[in-house]
């Protein structure tokens, strides 16, 4: 694997990105949007239940943590939708530069954009709304391990989906996140939940980080081993979305689907 | 000349000191035997009960244009896609600079280039950062010159940070070219690569890649429906119809051979009537 080769897909991102404001803006205005919202409905609750519990750290932290784990994802795939967009395959795919080194590529460019988005996060939650991370301690670098691994691993898998079925499909993976928060117990433990959808929630990794998050707000300890467990399952998640990815390239270049891709035959 | 970034140039040179110590394998590093740049051997590509490609195989020489032509749906562009290895061959080998390109896609790839009417370069950059990012991709040695030398040869200099979407198809049509020749490639795919210029830049284009071709190493696979630029630019024509090569030769003694006048007369024989012409 060649860093040069690598190296050119985030360089193109970067030079997308300074002179484009339409794709600087969302890095930052959703999350930043979502911090604010919640963070006024978690003062909320504080000011209307009796009960002393602070929902800041359980319930913004867990906005924040999600919402970072969807901007890893959209990092990938925004990546990936570039040349979509710019119908670029031909170009990208006639060259030397290989799957592994394009998906490497894909995933330095969101560690970069999704950096940008966590920091307006935390800045936002710490001086707005008075969010410690000193809460969470020494597991707040698992927690945001595990949720990159998976917003990597959703964001190959999603990026695969729109080379399979066509540009359209694109519509498919931006609600990723949001379908999978409800089986993730973002905002409430997998027990609130029925018994088919906890089996689901065990599955997905950032379902620990969440568990771990609310223990520790309770004053009592995260699960180290079950956050490996997550870890371990989030990297699981990446191989198979690797995987996937290349199991769809390799039918694509069979098919003939890259050649003529805007053409949005699926066979 | 434009400033480039305090972030930019860092990046570069992160690139560069990873790749002068990892060391970055080119083919070049490697010489293969100087055998044929390109060697296609029985290809033939299906898409259920339709054949597209037919077993064809044939070789372009160091040196050497060869004219790819034939009617609309001969196989052309099916044929240079596998050689760009963007569609897999349903039978059939390809060797490019005596790499298996099945087998080494990477290391095949990195010696080809191309540039088609059908895939212009993004329109969201300009032409140097579309040469830059194709120049890390191909693994280009010297980059930064080899940009300035491309820009001035094909009298891009002006459009430098023009975005290229908003060139003139002509202008956009060189900056394609001057990214297939990013990398000096030892093997060059045009499919239709003067479709869009007007007379005067086509017959510029056409003798540069005539000198760069006498001059370097490497051979050139051309395809053109303009059967004058053919006559005039290839050492060897393969008349494609049906998936299958129908004739072979040189487009100056061609059309005589087979009872035509010209180039563009045994193309429409061929086009109308392929039986008629139809060898082996």
């Amino acid at each position: 694997m060649l860093l040069s080769r690598t190296a050119a897909i985030p360089l193109r991102h970067f030079y997308l990105m300074r002179g484009s404001f339409a794709r600087v803006l969302p890095l930052f205005i959703w999350v930043a949007i979502d911090i604010v919202l919640w963070g006024f409905i978690t003062k909320y609750l504080n000011n209307v239940t009796a009960t002393g519990f602070n929902f800041v750290p359980s319930l913004l932290g867990a906005v924040l943590f999600w919402d970072f784990c969807s901007r890893v994802m959209h990092g990938v795939t925004t990546a990936f939708l570039e040349d979509v967009w710019s119908r670029n395959f031909l170009n990208i795919f006639a060259t030397p530069l290989s799957i592994y080194e394009y998906v490497a590529g894909l995933v330095i460019s969101s560690i970069v954009t999704s950096t940008l988005g966590l920091v307006v996060m935390v800045v936002l939650a710490t001086t707005v709304f008075g969010l410690s991370f000193f809460t969470y301690g020494v597991m707040l670098a698992p927690f945001l391990l595990v949720l990159f691994l998976f917003g990597i691993a959703c964001g190959i898998f999603g990026s695969a989906i729109v080379l399979r079925l066509g540009p359209a499909s694109e519509w498919f993976i931006w609600p990723i996140p949001a379908m999978l928060s409800p089986f993730a117990g973002v905002f409430y433990p997998l027990s609130t939940l029925p018994r088919w959808m906890q089996w689901i929630g065990h599955a997905l990794p950032p379902s620990y980080v969440f568990e771990g998050m609310r223990a520790i707000v309770a004053g009592r300890p995260a699960s180290p081993v079950m956050l490996l467990f997550g870890a371990v399952l989030a990297l699981i998640y990446i191989l198979l979305a690797c995987w996937f990815f290349t199991y769809v390239y390799r039918y694509a270049v069979r098919t003939g689907l890259i050649a003529r891709y805007s053409a949005e035959t699926v066979s | 000349m434009r400033q480039q970034t305090f972030a930019a140039r860092w990046f570069a040179y992160v690139v560069t000191l990873y790749n002068h110590v990892v060391g970055n394998r080119s083919p070049d590093a490697n010489p293969a035997a100087r055998g044929a740049v390109l060697s296609v051997e029985k290809l033939s590509k299906s898409y259920g009960q339709i054949v597209a490609v037919d077993g064809i195989s044939f070789e372009v020489d160091h040196n050497e244009i060869v004219g790819l032509l034939g009617p609309n749906g001969a196989g052309k562009t099916t044929t240079i896609n596998m050689i760009l290895g963007v569609l897999e061959p349903t039978t059939g080998t390809i060797t490019i600079e005596g790499v298996n390109l099945a087998a080494q896609r990477s290391r095949a790839l990195a010696c080809t280039n191309f540039a088609a009417v059908y895939a212009p370069l993004p329109g969201n950059l300009t032409v140097y950062q579309n040469l830059r990012i194709f120049g890390m991709i191909y693994g280009v040695k010297n980059l930064q010159q080899r940009i300035e030398d491309l820009l001035k040869q094909f009298d891009l200099e002006r459009f430098r940070d023009t975005k290229c979407g908003v060139l003139s198809s002509g202008e956009q049509t060189r900056a394609s070219l001057a990214k297939a020749m990013l990398n000096d490639p030892q093997l060059l795919l045009l499919d239709e690569p003067t479709a869009s210029l007007d007379p005067a830049t086509a017959r510029e284009i056409r003798m540069r890649i005539r000198d760069c071709t006498i001059q370097g190493t490497g051979g050139v696979l051309w395809t053109s429906h303009n059967m004058y630029e053919v006559a005039e630019v290839c050492d060897r024509v393969l008349f494609l119809s049906r998936g299958k090569i129908l004739l072979e030769g040189d487009p100056k003694t061609l059309p005589r051979e087979h009872g035509k006048e010209t180039l563009e007369e045994l193309f429409i024989t061929i086009a109308r009537e392929p039986l008629t012409l139809e060898v082996g």
